[in-house]
Formats: C-alpha cells, sequence, structure tokens
C-alpha cells in the first residue's frame, strides 16, 4: 500500500468534514461534519505514524480521539440548550451575533 | 567632692530641658510653666555651688598653686578628615566662677520675675526664654572649644532678641529688638572670623587650651594672629556693648526689667569679656599685653577707655532710669575691656564677678521702683521723686547698689575696681589709670544724681506707691548683700578669688612677659575713694542745696553748653552715624540698584517671560491643540465610526460564513506557505 492512497481518503474525508460545516444548516450534522475533519486528521497521524515506523502517530491520534469526544460533548450541550431556547437548530436562524 | 566637677555638664543641661519642658507643657501646667523653669535653675544653682566648693577644696596640681582638672569629653561632637572634634566640659577657675554667677543671677531675675511678670501675656514664653538664655550662657561659660562657645554665644543673641521684643506688639520693642541683633550681629562675623583663623593657627584645632597654647608658643606668624585677635576684638565690641557699637543696649531697655538685670547686665554683656579672658593668650600674645615698654597704648585698652567715659557721659543727660543704668553698665563693661588690656586679666573677671551682683541689684530695683513706685514708668524726672519712705527695702539695696557701683570703701565695686587701677599702673599703663579714676568720678556723680532723682525731692508721679512684694524684695536683699561681701573674697589683704580663678594660660603669658599681679595699693585706693567722695559730694550739693548755681540753667543761656548738651543727649549722633549714615549709604545706593534691577532686569525678564509663555501659549492652543490635536481626535472617531459601518456589514451573525472566511484564509495561508517551501528553498 502507498502512503498516498491513505493521504488521499484523508483528504476526501476532511474536504467532506468541511462542505458539512460550511453547508449544513442542521447543528448535529455540523457536529458529526467536525468529527470527519478530526478523523481525517487521525487517519494522516497514524498513516504517517506507521510509514514512519514510529507510536507517536498513533498515541497523537488516541489524544485527538479523547479530545475530540469531550469537544462534542460540549458542543452537544450547546445545541440542547439552543433547542430548548428556541425550538430549532437552524444555524441560520440562531444571528443574534449579527453587528 | 569632685563628683560636681566631672558632671558639670548637668547644670547647662538642665535649663535646656527645663526650656523643652516649658515649651510643650508649660501651658497646661498650675503655674504656667514658671515652676519648671525656677526649679531647674536652682538645682543648677546648687550644683553649681557644689562645683564651687569642690574646686576650692581642690589641691592645686599645676604650677604656681592652679588648680586643674582634666577637660571631660563628654562626646565626638563630629569628624572631618582626620580631625574629630568632641563635645567637651572645661572647668577650670574661671568657669565654675562664672556659672556660679550665672546661676546665682538667673536664679534671682526667675524669682523676681514670677512677681514683676505676673499676668503677662507670654508669661509661659518668657520663662521658657529666660531658660534657654540661661542654657545658652552655661554652655558659653564651659565651652572647651571655640565652637561650644560659638554655639553659646549665638544661642544668647536669639534669647535677647526675643526678650527684648517680648512685648513686639509695640514698635519700638521690636526695632530695639532688631537693632540689638543685627549689631552684636556685625560683631560676630568677627567670631566666626577669629574662630576660623585660630583653628588653622592652631594646627587645625578648635580647642581653647590648645590654641592658647599655641599662641603663647610664639610659633604662630603674628600678623594672622593680631588679626585673628582684632576678628575677636570686634566680636567683644559689638557683644560687650563697647565703642563704638555700644548703641544698642540702652536701646535693649525695652525688654522687660528683670531680663535687663539678667541678659543686658550681669551676664550676656559680659561675654565678649569673658571671650578675651579665655582667649587670653591670643589677646596677650597679639596685643603684647604684657611687653611693658614695647607700647603703654593696645587697642582693646582704648576700646575700653573710650568706653568708659563716653558712657559715663551718656548716663548723666538720661532721664529713663533704666538707661542711666544702661550706660553704666556700658561704661562697667568698659571698665572691664580695659583691664584686659592693661593685663589686669584677675581684676577684670574678679570686677565681673562682683559688677554681675551689684548691677542685677540696681536693675532688679529700677524694676521695682516702676513695678510698685511710678505705675510702670521708668522716667525719673516725670513719675518718681520722693520714693524713699514708700519704699525702704528698695531704696535701701538701690542705695548699696549705687555706693558698690561708685566704689566707695568696703563694697564690692571698691575691691575690685581698686585691683583694676592698681594693676593698670603697675604694668605700665599709666594713662589708662587715670582714665579709669575718671571713670569712677563720672560713675558716682551719675549715680548720685539717679539715687536722688529717684528717691529724694517730691514725688512728681500720679500713683500711689508703696513697697513691692516679698517675691521682688527678696532677690534685692539677697544682691545687696552680695553687692557688699562679693568684693571681700580679695579684699581686706586675702587673694582667695585669686588663687581660686588663677589660670595657668594667664600664669604662661605674664611670665612670658616678665609681668606680676599688683599688690593692693592704699595709695591708688585712696585717690579713687577721695575722688569718688568729692564726685558724690559735688553732685549732691549741685541737686539737693542747689549748690553752683551758675551751672544751673546753663545750657539756656550758653549756646556752646546747649550744643554740646545736645551732642550728648543725641548720644555722639552715633545711632545716626549707624542708621542714617552708614546703614543708610550702604542700604541706598545698594537699594536703588536693586530696585533698578528689580525693575528693569528682573522684571523685564519676567514680564518678558509672562508674554512670550502667553503668546506662546496661544499659537499652541490655537495650532496645536486645536487644528492637530483635537482634530486627529475627532478625525480618529469620525474615523472609527465610519469604519465600523462599513464593517458592521461583515457582521452577519452566520456562524457558518465565519467559518468559511476561517477556512478560506487558512487555506490561502497556507497554499501561500507551501508555494513558499517548495519553490523558494
Amino acid at each position: 500500500m502507498q502512503l498516498n492512497e491513505f493521504l488521499f481518503l484523508a483528504a476526501f474525508l476532511f474536504c467532506t468534514g468541511v462542505y458539512g460545516v460550511l453547508a449544513r444548516k442542521n447543528s448535529v450534522l455540523v457536529l458529526m461534519s467536525v468529527e470527519l475533519i478530526l478523523n481525517a486528521v487521525n487517519i494522516n497521524l497514524i498513516a504517517f505514524g506507521a510509514f514512519d515506523h514510529t507510536i507517536a502517530g498513533q498515541v497523537f491520534a488516541l489524544f485527538v480521539i479523547a479530545v475530540a469526544a469531550a469537544e462534542v460533548g460540549v458542543g452537544l450541550a450547546i445545541v440542547l440548550l439552543i433547542y430548548r431556547n428556541r425550538h430549532s437548530i437552524d444555524l441560520d436562524k440562531v444571528d443574534v451575533m449579527k453587528g | 567632692m569632685t563628683w560636681f566637677l566631672t558632671n558639670a555638664w548637668l547644670i547647662p543641661l538642665l535649663p535646656a530641658l527645663s526650656f523643652a519642658v516649658i515649651l510643650l507643657f508649660g501651658k497646661k501646667l498650675p503655674r504656667q510653666g514658671s515652676e519648671v523653669g525656677v526649679a531647674a535653675v536652682a538645682i543648677s544653682f546648687l550644683l553649681a555651688i557644689g562645683a564651687g566648693i569642690a574646686w576650692i577644696g581642690l589641691s592645686p596640681t599645676g604650677p604656681d598653686g592652679i588648680r586643674q582638672v582634666p577637660e571631660n569629653n563628654l562626646f565626638t561632637w563630629f569628624h572631618f578628615g582626620a580631625n574629630s572634634t568632641s563635645f567637651g566640659i572645661h572647668i577650670d577657675g574661671l568657669s565654675v566662677m562664672l556659672l556660679f554667677v550665672v546661676t546665682f543671677i538667673a536664679l534671682m531675675v526667675h524669682v523676681y520675675s514670677l512677681e514683676y511678670l505676673r499676668g503677662d501675656r507670654r508669661y509661659t514664653y518668657f520663662f521658657a526664654a529666660l531658660s534657654l538664655f540661661t542654657a545658652s550662657m552655661l554652655v558659653m561659660v564651659t565651652a572647651a572649644n571655640s565652637l561650644q562657645l560659638l554655639l553659646g554665644w549665638e544661642g544668647m543673641g536669639v534669647c535677647s532678641f526675643m526678650l527684648i521684643g517680648h512685648w513686639w506688639e509695640d514698635k519700638p520693642n521690636s526695632d530695639a529688638a532688631l537693632k540689638a541683633f543685627f549689631t552684636t550681629r556685625t560683631g560676630d562675623i568677627g567670631l566666626l572670623i577669629g574662630i576660623t583663623m585660630t583653628f588653622f593657627l592652631a594646627g587645625q584645632t578648635f580647642n581653647i587650651t590648645a590654641i592658647n597654647n599655641a599662641a603663647l608658643s610664639g610659633k604662630m606668624n603674628h600678623t594672622l594672629l593680631l588679626l585673628a585677635a582684632l576678628a575677636f576684638t570686634a566680636a567683644v565690641v559689638g557683644k560687650s556693648a563697647q565703642f563704638p557699637l555700644h548703641t544698642w543696649l540702652p536701646d535693649a531697655m525695652a525688654g522687660p526689667t528683670p531680663v535687663s538685670a539678667l541678659i543686658h547686665a550681669a551676664t550676656m554683656v559680659v561675654a565678649g569679656v569673658y571671650l578675651i579672658s579665655r582667649f587670653y593668650g591670643v589677646f596677650s600674645q597679639a596685643f603684647h599685653i604684657f611687653t611693658i615698654g614695647h607700647s603703654g597704648f593696645n587697642l582693646i585698652a582704648i576700646i575700653g577707655a573710650v568706653t568708659i567715659v563716653i558712657a559715663a557721659v551718656l548716663a548723666f543727660v538720661q532721664h529713663d532710669i533704666k538707661k542711666v543704668l544702661a550706660y553704666s553698665t556700658v561704661s562697667q563693661l568698659g571698665y572691664m575691656v580695659m583691664a584686659l588690656g592693661v593685663g589686669a586679666w584677675q581684676a577684670a573677671i574678679f570686677h565681673l564677678f562682683t559688677h554681675a551682683f551689684f548691677k542685677a541689684d540696681l536693675f532688679l530695683g529700677a524694676g521695682s521702683v516702676s513695678h510698685s513706685g511710678s505705675h510702670h514708668s521708668f522716667d525719673m524726672k516725670k513719675d518718681m521723686g520722693g520714693l524713699r519712705k514708700a519704699m525702704p527695702i528698695t531704696f535701701a539695696t538701690f542705695i548699696i547698689g549705687s555706693l558698690a557701683l561708685a566704689g566707695l570703701f568696703p563694697l564690692a565695686g571698691f575691691w575690685s575696681k581698686d585691683e583694676i587701677l592698681a594693676n593698670a599702673g603697675h604694668n605700665g599703663y599709666a594713662i589708662f589709670m587715670v582714665v579709669g579714676i575718671i571713670g569712677a568720678m563720672m560713675t558716682a556723680g551719675y549715680m548720685t544724681r539717679c539715687v536722688w532723682l529717684t528717691f529724694f525731692g517730691e514725688y512728681r508721679g500720679h500713683g500711689h506707691p508703696q513697697e513691692s512684694p516679698k517675691l521682688i524684695t527678696v532677690p534685692l536683699c539677697i544682691l545687696s548683700f552680695m553687692a557688699i561681701v562679693a568684693g571681700w573674697l580679695n579684699g581686706f589683704g586675702l587673694h582667695d578669688f585669686g588663687s581660686w580663678t588663677a589660670n595657668p594660660v594667664v600664669d604662661a603669658a605674664m611670665k612670658l612677659g616678665h609681668a606680676t599681679e599688683a599688690k593692693f595699693s592704699l595709695p591708688t585706693a585712696l585717690i579713687s575713694t577721695v575722688a569718688v567722695l568729692v564726685a558724690i559730694g559735688f553732685a549732691w550739693a549741685y541737686y539737693e542745696y542747689h549748690a553752683f548755681g551758675f551751672l544751673h540753667g546753663l545750657t539756656d543761656r550758653s549756646h556752646a553748653a546747649k550744643a554740646s548738651y545736645t551732642f550728648i543727649w543725641e548720644k555722639y549722633y552715633l545711632d545716626t552715624l549707624w542708621t542714617d549714615i552708614v546703614v543708610g549709604s550702604i542700604k541706598k545706593p545698594i537699594a536703588a540698584a536693586f530696585y533698578w534691577v528689580d525693575q528693569k532686569v528682573i522684571n523685564g525678564a519676567v514680564d518678558g517671560a509672562g508674554i512670550g509663555a502667553r503668546l506662546t501659549g496661544e499659537f499652541v492652543y490655537r495650532y496645536i491643540d486645536q487644528d492637530v490635536i483635537d482634530k486627529a481626535i475627532n478625525e480618529t472617531g469620525i474615523g472609527a465610526e465610519e469604519g465600523g459601518s462599513v464593517l458592521r456589514r461583515l457582521q452577519t451573525g452566520r456562524v457558518q460564513q465565519y467559518a468559511a472566511a476561517f477556512f478560506g484564509i487558512g487555506v490561502v495561508i497556507i497554499g501561500i506557505g507551501l508555494l513558499a517551501l517548495t519553490h523558494s528553498f
């Protein structure tokens, strides 16, 4: 297996995630897209680690998974609170920061 | 007993502490601080008596039966370079004698003041100043080095100023205080110069004994030594009211009478005499006092002699009883200075000793007269006369003081005056002996006039004269007792005072000049006594029996007599000379020049600076403040507002647009970074 194949997969996942973050209206789907971006990074870390014969890549990936879990926890709590207050999780309607 | 001598520093310390206590707490004390002052001086007096007894009991260890104790260096005052100056107490016969005199007179005056100043508006302040004065004088007489002497000297000057101007609400009083202060200051410049010169001449030391020894060693440059002695003489002339700077002392009578008695008769004014006697090594070498035949004259003898005569003449024309006594004090100080000038050191300080008692007695007597007899007036011609019946105690004590001052056997003044005359003749200063006898006659004359005007004839005042209370009469009695017996210490063939005050410096100076002490001289004593009696008889006949009729009203008939009377009445125009001519001529051109400089140069500069500053200010306000700074600030605000209204459109509140912007910018930055990495390196 070539390194390139892993990098292409990761790039595809990353782009999918970015598209999801920028284009989806549903907050939960935005969060899921963020997870896609993070997992793309994880694939890169593990692939580089494996091809470099070092464990550091996998260690970093584990850190990223832990941070991602925490991030999803906080993110979902925010979404939940937004829903309670506005009875909607549509991001277009959350625009109180408009100047 | 030597405890009193080694701990003599307590004597000046107590009044100094009393000064601080009275100043801080005096007003809250039941007797407004006077009790503290009296107590401190009383304890000092007892300590001084103890020191005196200890001194007399000391067995003479020095050569020629001179008593000596080592100098007591209390602490190191300051260092400079390799030199250090100690704050020390110098005890010898002279300082022990002065400790006794000063504390004694101070105690009498303190007690007297309790009554004399009762209910005064500045009672507390008066006692504080009196305490400080006593402390300063005691510091001066025990000084081991010339700087301590200066400290006490100037401290006394300040107290003299404060006390002469005690009733400063009246302009003449504050004028008199200023006059006294400035006149003595004129001489004090000499003291500073003298101290500086002797410091270097004696090999960088302020120690008085060392300075005297260095002067006596003959290794000093005589010209410089003479200059130092002349500088000291200026200080003496100022402080001890010698001709021609004596004019401040009669004016100083503006102060309360106890002050006149203590400061301007008995103690402070003898500071100059003390200065000469303390630095006698310097003076005797500089003026060749003991070198008989070298010159029958020297400056201090001449100053003293001139002062005796001119002050005695002035005393004849005064209407104010205190001024008579003031001129008499000037004249007697002249005696002391002349005595020092003719080498009669012993006689000079003996006269200082006896004079303190009878002159304090006379001043306090005059105060008693004004306190209870003449309704607070001192004018003999208007408000006194015939007071002998109403005030018997005051009269008796005043008579004793006057006779002692005139120098009649066997009162104190007789012995000291005679000693001066005998020594003047013995040392070859015949002219000064004659001057001394003439001075004694004049003294007897003006004191007879003063006594007659005050106590004899008809009462001319408007009050109800009565005897003064005990607080006044008791000090008078004690002082008049001393005025009788003080002279016996060196009289009737005794030589106690002489042996107690024998001084190694004077002894050495006399040995250098091969001079000796004169014995009691019967012819001199007889001549002076007869002269004094003649003067008293003449004056008495003139006033009581209107004898010598051609002299009465002479000033109305003869222009020459009138002119000379006016000349004397105007105090030889010396005041005019000092205030109008000397001060005026110094003041006027300098003042005019300064005024011109002030108006034209300084005011011009100040005005110019002011106008310049105003113009600059206006320019800065208009062009920099308004146009640059304010504008910049306003523009910043406007710019920020406009920028904000543009930028707020970007602030959509849509999170995903922000995220898109982040992402786009991130891609661009990373793209640039990648391109840079791959292509330029």
